[in-house]
């Protein structure tokens, strides 16, 4: 062992893991493609363990990665070759829950739905839900500036932080935000939420938790295309009326979805659109009589409309389904993350069945429809010589698609290891430049998540897949 | 005192590149914000103006910087559509950058949120006169540092602004208003409170002291009289009602904060928790508290050291939006060494003003 090791093991004495069975766990996160070897994992379990442990690593020079869950899809919490995983999952508790000032304060890896549940006493809940919010932590949601179903009308996670005690990649302690929904100077914590892990490690934060909805009318419309769908979302909006939540699902999410949990969808349609209202009741109701309209003039051959909140929740058990379903259909697939104007959606959908069918690859696609941000879902096999790298190939040509119609290369899943090709894409030099000089002036020996974000040198994928606890059913991806 | 006009964002570039000081100013509505100090060289961005691109469909704008919020809120209107963070000043010429460097929102920030939650993307040139763009020109995007919010409130510290885009959403087609009057500040605080945690959805939700509650309510006209009795029912007690042009006019007149009163116009961030003790401290002070207790707008006559004084006491920053002052900057100290590190970072010769920190 290396004095350097030895060091750590005094700082962590139970809470450092070395052996390479106890590290295969954090070899890669839900981009199952990208896989590496750190030297160890600690473990700590405050916030001074946390700033000694990004010390150690300044002293040594050792490039760390903070890691809530690992269910990044970007391949944002996969490890440095070599370098230190510092590990959150102990840090997981509710520090203050205060249901008179709405907010709540946790460590960095309580679990996002259980903020929600802690709240629910209250009628209060906390709004980001990543679909993987069963298991993903506040920090990675917080690093990842995480969405949803719901980001068109309430934003996504820096939307709902207030504050944060983080540690700098120099050890120092900053406290970012407050409790006031309302801030003066450089929104210091806006630029925090959302940087992937480069700026610092959050310990503590404060989230602000919102009345939960007193009434919803959910809608399920069916079409037989896809552009209809995609016509009546463009319709709604036009209405004036502004849904929580519009997703989509197109005929081969359908399917899946059904096969998996018999959402009892209509089978036969080649899209299906969801539209959920939410609010004060008598507002609802007025507004469930305007988009009745809306749908019925949008030429959905068939509309159902939640009567209960189990007919609510099977419309939705389907659509929160649907890519785990998906990824059934195939031994690997890759999800993207896309986002384009909402106009452009129709001519998006249909650049990307020609795409797929140049590529001889099959891609379903769910998305969320309000927002424009698309889900396509390409399926491959592994074992195939060349099918990963046809179906990256292709992967990469959605992303130039989306950026080309004036959207992003990721609307909630981050830009990580995966997507920091095509950063360029969307972001000149100069603007790359600024990005940096911030990332250096803040970690001038680019440690904390060194490879990632920034375009680099590239590393090889082996394949994709389902996240374990996907296989397990424990979440969906969205 | 010199000043440069530029129209494009080449010339804000040459500008920053050739001049060792400058303050980039837009309407000049928040002159405490906005008046050049020694060696400063004043960059009047109002030529930097126009709408750039807006599909009322998509829910977003992108403007020049410089362009005045009452021109571009014209056209939204003309679309069914507003700026949900209701920025004030309209008509007293404040233009979009100027809006995001202060970082202020109106009372209707209450129902969907503030500037931080409603921008985009965002372009300005930095210190080294580098254009540099963040964020994007979508409602949902996550590549890239968020620039875009952390020029909210910035001051013109970090970059001239000089192009913004915003999500923007549909205006209610119906607003209503209630004002209700409490015994006391205590039950007007009990009324916000329970009111801010309530599924009752409100568009503002100012408290005006000691002990009056302004609320707004916005929807579809035929569901907005069953909710105004909804409210009272909830409330226990019947309010004056305004609706109509005269609502209209009403939170006009509370745009325009300058008619909060005379002197030094201050804003500050708070959560309501921090509102009675502050109450004593503030005397006489004309003031208003927007969004349910976490934004405060005074007029403040007294010599500014009082207020700073009793804002540290309350461990509550504020700005001074109005007055001449050395620096705008009063309150608590928010000053460390991450927002230091990333100013040196886009402006390492200081070219633009920091403000000392308040001690
Ligand atoms: C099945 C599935 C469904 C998903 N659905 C969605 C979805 O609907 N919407 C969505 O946006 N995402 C979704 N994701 C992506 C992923 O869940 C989110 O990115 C999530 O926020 C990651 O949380 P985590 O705890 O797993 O973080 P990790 O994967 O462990 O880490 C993510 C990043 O955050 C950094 N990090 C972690 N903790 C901290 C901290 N305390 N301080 C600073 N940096 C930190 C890490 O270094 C890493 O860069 C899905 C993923 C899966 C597998």
């Amino acid at each position: 062992m290396t004095p350097a090791l030895r060091e750590l093991e005094a700082l962590f004495p139970r809470g450092l893991l070395r052996q390479p069975g106890e590290l295969v766990a954090y070899e890669s996160d839900a981009l199952t493609a990208f896989r590496a070897r750190p030297l160890a994992v600690v473990l700590p379990e405050s916030h001074e363990e946390v700033a000694a442990a990004v010390r150690w690593c300044q002293k040594h020079r050792i490039p760390y990665v903070a890691r809530g869950s690992g269910t990044s899809l970007s391949g944002g919490s996969l490890p440095v070759e070599g370098g230190l995983v510092i590990g959150l999952n102990r840090m997981n508790k509710l520090l203050r829950l205060d249901p008179k000032e709405r907010i709540a304060v946790v460590q960095p890896g309580f679990i996002n739905l259980q903020v929600s549940l802690a709240a629910a006493p209250y009628s209060l809940y906390y709004a980001p839900d990543p679909s993987s919010q069963p298991v993903s932590t506040i920090g990675g949601n917080l690093a990842f500036n995480s969405g949803g179903a719901h980001c068109l009308k309430y934003g996504m996670t820096s939307n709902h932080v207030l504050g944060a005690r983080v540690v700098l990649p120099d050890g120092e302690t900053a406290l970012l935000g407050s409790e006031s929904l309302e801030g003066i100077g450089p929104d210091w914590l806006g630029l925090f939420v959302g940087s992937e892990g480069l700026l610092g490690i959050a310990t503590e934060v404060t989230l602000r938790l919102l009345p939960r909805p007193e009434a919803y009318h959910t809608v399920l419309a069916a079409y037989d295309t896809l552009e209809k769908a995609g016509e009546a979302v463009a319709a709604v909006v036009a209405s004036g009326l502004l849904p929580g939540a519009m997703e989509i699902m197109d005929s081969l999410a359908i399917e899946a979805a059904e096969a998996a949990v018999g959402a009892g969808y209509p089978r036969e349609a080649r899209a299906l659109l969801i539209v959920e209202l939410e609010g004060e009741t008598p507002q609802v109701e007025a507004e469930a009589r305007h988009l009745e309209r809306v749908i019925r003039d949008s030429g959905a051959y068939e509309v159902r409309v939640a009567q209960s909140e189990a007919e609510r929740m099977k419309i939705w058990k389907g659509r929160k389904a649907a890519f785990s379903a998906v990824g059934r259909l195939s031994p690997d697939y890759i999800v993207q993350d896309g986002v384009v104007p909402r106009s452009k959606l129709g001519q998006a959908l249909a650049e990307i069945e020609r795409l797929s069918e140049r590529y001889g690859l099959r891609v379903a696609n769910v998305f969320h429809a309000g927002d424009g941000n698309l889900h396509p879902l390409i399926l491959y096999n592994g074992r195939v010589a060349g099918e990963l790298e046809r179906a990256e190939e292709l992967a990469g040509e959605i992303l130039k698609l989306c950026v080309a119609l004036g959207g992003s290369i990721t609307g909630e899943h981050g830009v990580g290891m995966e997507k920091r090709a095509y950063m360029p894409v969307m972001f000149t030099p100069a603007d790359l430049e600024a990005m940096r000089r911030i990332r250096r002036a803040i970690d001038p020996l680019e440690l904390a998540n060194r490879g990632k974000m920034f375009p680099g040198s590239e590393a090889k994928p082996l394949s994709h897949g389902p996240h374990p606890l996907e296989k397990a059913g424990v979440i969906a991806r969205e | 005192m010199s000043s440069l006009r530029p129209t494009h964002p080449k010339e804000v570039q040459e500008a920053v590149r050739s001049h060792p000081r400058l303050l980039p100013r837009g309407g000049g509505s928040k002159p405490a914000l906005s008046t050049p100090r020694e060696r400063q060289v004043a960059l009047e961005l109002i030529g930097l103006s126009g709408v750039l691109e807006y599909n009322p469909g998509e829910y977003v704008v992108v403007a020049r910087a410089g362009t005045p919020l009452s021109e571009l809120e014209a056209l939204l209107k003309a679309h069914g559509q507003y700026l949900p963070f209701d920025p004030p000043f309209a008509r007293q010429g404040a233009t979009l950058g100027g809006t995001v460097a202060a970082g202020l929102s109106g009372p209707m920030r209450n129902r969907y949120g503030g500037v931080r939650d409603f921008i985009l993307g965002v372009e300005f040139v930095d210190g080294l006169g580098n254009l540099v763009r963040g964020g994007g020109k979508v409602v949902k995007n996550a590549a890239g540092f968020d620039l875009p919010k952390l020029m909210v409130g910035s001051l013109g510290r970090l970059g001239v602004l000089t192009e913004l885009a915003f999500k923007v959403f549909p205006y209610p087609k119906a607003t209503a208003t209630l004002e209700v009057a409490f015994p006391n500040l205590g039950e007007a605080l009990e009324a916000l409170y329970r009111l801010a945690a309530s599924p009752i959805e409100l568009y503002a939700l100012d408290l005006v002291p000691p002990s009056r509650l302004v609320l707004r309510l916005g929807g579809l006209p035929e569901a907005l009289s069953p909710r105004l009795e909804r409210l009272e029912r909830f409330l226990n007690q019947q309010g004056e009602r305004l609706q109509g042009e005269a609502e209209e006019a009403y939170w006009e007149g509370v745009n325009d904060l300058g008619r909060l009163g005379e002197g030094y116009l201050v804003k500050v961030a708070l959560t309501p928790r921090r509102i009675p003790t502050l109450e004593a401290r503030l005397g006489a002070a004309p003031r208003r508290y927007m969004s349910a207790g976490h934004l405060l707008y005074l007029a403040w006559n007294e010599p500014l050291e009082a207020l700073d004084e009793a804002l540290r006491a309350e461990g509550l920053p504020g700005l001074v939006l109005r007055g001449v002052v050395a620096n705008p900057r009063i309150g608590l100290n928010l000053e460390g060494p991450f927002g230091l590190k990333v100013t040196a970072a886009l402006d390492p010769q200081g070219r633009f003003e920091r403000y000392a920190a308040p001690n």
